[in-house]
């Protein structure tokens, strides 16, 4: 009896659903071949394809470009993202442009299923035809790759993907992105890299708990694979206020002098951005720069005053004046030597003074860094630091953080560090052995202007 | 005064606990196998066994090491009887000018101890720290191959705890 009922209202709700959730397949095409696409549009889709990060995502360490497979975890379960090199069975070789663009603008593949949303076509819903035309002629003239979609692991109903359809209904907002004519020509550019194609509130705008990012809370920082996405607004923790010209070159070349290097999930879309057009970089950093809004006058001062600490002379801890002894004694010998020298940046190690890691409410990122280190760019000069999982102890590791939150941060002492600890050193190993390509951006790109 | 455990002995050392294990090593208890080589921890030549994992000695002060196992290169084999690892290293000549090959078996050696039988990709994935300069790398990736399948008779941490004792 009860079964029959809630067989039948799972009937009633598969055939409502059913109807808001079909979409047409869009015809088959046979594989255009690489000729006949402009170059000069591939070699626009491929700077768009960096500011999208779409490698990311679609490629596996060591495996082939764009070819998918890489597991994305989600709080629902793992999604393995698709092979987009133009293989006609097992990639996009047979999607028209009109299906590509359907799939950027609303999250529906060629056969008319729908998409997970973990493909941020919220995000890329804002791009624009002329955007979607050059990144289908880019990525239709990669090198085809017969990489058969992997299955994801999604617990029912969630695997089913007419219930994609409800989320649409719920969270995809389709008004294209709107110019500010108040504002500048490079503002309005940034903004509409930001919203659309760069995606960047994917990782750095909090979630519901249905996996929509917060309209409210833009830009109020996320979670990336065990990375703690920073808030990039007005709530940055940063201990000096970013600026546009900060975050120019901090997006081109992977580090800024008074902010660090970037590394984790940001160091590829650093690595990306260093062979964009940098005209279209410096008009992310002016969008941005406004959005983390002018600080207030304390913040400047705080500012000032930890750059000035990052450039006096060197003056090592003191052990006996502090009261984590142990965690004092670790960083003046295994860190010191690095980041206590006045050998500037990306090859001498931050002062830790100017590190947004420790002076964040969340000791994750630290953690990491401490754990795994910055790992080397295969044929790129860039910045290194040694990991230190295997010389150091849970307790030990923790010792050190507390010590450096303490020392280099006017942030109260973090709380959990000890069970952060644990977690990051089981999720590392996996994220090292999973993350696609180098985990850090070159210090000096030399891909700019390939083909 | 510490104690430090390196290749199965008891070592008392009288030095500053944040002096780097590759100080003691080579200053105080004359184990000259592994180099100083840019005292930075990115280049690998100092690279010893710490309680079964490959660490970076120069960037490892010795308060880190109370109760660990620290193994160096001199702690694997003998002239007389080189470990699996050392005969492989040799059997394929994978040194040239040699500076960086304590730190290479070391790691290696951590690698075998806990995968007898690696993957390239892991065997590459794994040596990615440690540099060579002179460019031996493919004698030195053929050299752990090697030492691989002479371990695959013998238990891998067997050499050690033989040599160590």
């Amino acid at each position: 009896m009860v079964a029959g009922i809630v067989g039948g209202v799972v009937i009633a709700a598969v055939a409502a659903g059913f109807a808001v959730a079909w979409r047409p397949a869009i015809a088959a095409i046979e594989p255009p071949s690489p000729q006949s696409f402009d170059p000069a549009l591939v070699k626009r889709g491929r700077e768009l394809a960096a500011i999208g990060n779409c490698s990311d995502c679609h490629t596996v360490r060591g495996g082939a470009s764009f070819a998918g497979g890489l597991p994305v975890p989600t709080p629902f379960g793992t999604v393995y993202s698709s092979n987009i090199t133009p293989d006609p069975e097992t990639g996009i070789g047979r999607w028209s442009e009109e299906a590509f663009r359907r799939a950027m603008r609303s999250g529906v593949g060629r056969d008319g299923q729908h998409l997970y949303p973990t493909f941020p076509y919220d995000h890329f819903t804002n791009v624009g035809d002329d955007d979607d035309r050059a990144l289908y002629a880019f990525l239709m003239t990669r090198q085809p790759v017969d990489a058969p979609a992997r299955d994801n692991q999604l617990a029912f109903p969630l695997d089913q993907r007419f219930m994609v359809a409800g989320w649409k209904l719920l969270f995809l907002r389709r008004d294209n992105f709107q110019p500010d004519n108040s504002k500048s020509a490079e503002w309005n550019r940034g903004a509409y890299l930001v919203e659309g194609l760069a995606h960047c509130g994917s990782c750095h705008t909090p979630r519901n708990v249905l996996g929509a990012e917060k309209s409210t809370a833009q830009f109020a920082g996320g979670d990336v694979d065990n990375w703690q996405a920073y808030p990039i607004n007005s709530q940055s923790p940063s201990p000096v206020p970013w600026t546009a010209d900060a975050l120019f070159s901090y997006l081109c070349q992977g580090w800024d002098p008074d902010h660090g290097t970037a590394r984790g999930p940001m160091a590829e879309v650093v690595s990306n951005l260093s062979s964009v057009n940098e005209s279209d970089v410096r008009a992310i950093a002016t969008y941005m720069a406004d959005v983390f809004g002018a600080p207030s006058e304390g913040r400047v001062r705080h500012g000032e005053a930890v750059i000035a600490q990052a450039k006096a002379p060197s003056t090592p801890a003191t052990q006996s004046s502090v009261a984590n002894q142990a965690g004092a004694a670790i960083f003046a010998a295994a860190c010191a030597g690095c980041h206590e020298t006045s050998r500037a940046l990306p090859y001498g190690g931050v002062n830790l003074a100017l590190s947004t890691a420790l002076s964040s409410p969340d000791p994750r990122n630290a953690i990491n860094i401490v754990l795994s280190g910055v790992r080397p760019v295969d044929g790129e000069r860039s910045p290194i630091m040694p990991g230190f999982a295997d010389s150091m102890n849970d307790q030990q590791v923790v010792r050190l953080l507390q010590f450096l939150r303490s020392h280099f941060s006017n942030q109260p002492a973090w709380s959990g560090v000890e069970k952060a600890v644990v977690g990051a050193r089981r999720t590392q190993t996996v994220f090292l052995q999973t993350s696609p390509g180098p985990i850090n951006a070159p210090a000096e790109p030399t891909q700019r202007d390939k083909p | 005064m510490m104690t430090l455990k390196v290749n199965g002995k008891d070592h008392k050392i009288d030095a500053d606990p944040d002096t780097p294990l590759l100080y003691v090593l080579r200053d105080d208890l004359k184990l000259n196998a592994a180099k100083f080589g840019c005292g930075l921890g990115q280049c690998g030549s100092c690279t010893v066994i710490v309680d079964g994992k490959a660490v970076l000695s120069c960037v490892t002060p010795i308060l880190l090491l109370e109760g660990k196992q620290v193994t160096t290169l001199e702690g694997l084999g003998t002239i007389e009887r080189p470990a699996p690892i050392q005969r492989a290293f040799m059997e394929e000549q994978a040194a040239q000018c040699g500076y960086c090959i304590a730190g290479m078996i070391m790691r290696a050696q951590a690698l075998l101890q806990r995968n007898s039988r690696p993957t390239d990709a892991q065997i590459r994935a794994e040596m990615e720290p440690n540099l060579c300069r002179c460019g031996t790398h493919m004698r030195i990736l053929r050299a752990i191959r090697r030492a691989s399948r002479l371990m695959e008779a013998a238990d891998a941490s067997s050499a050690i705890q033989e040599t160590g004792r």
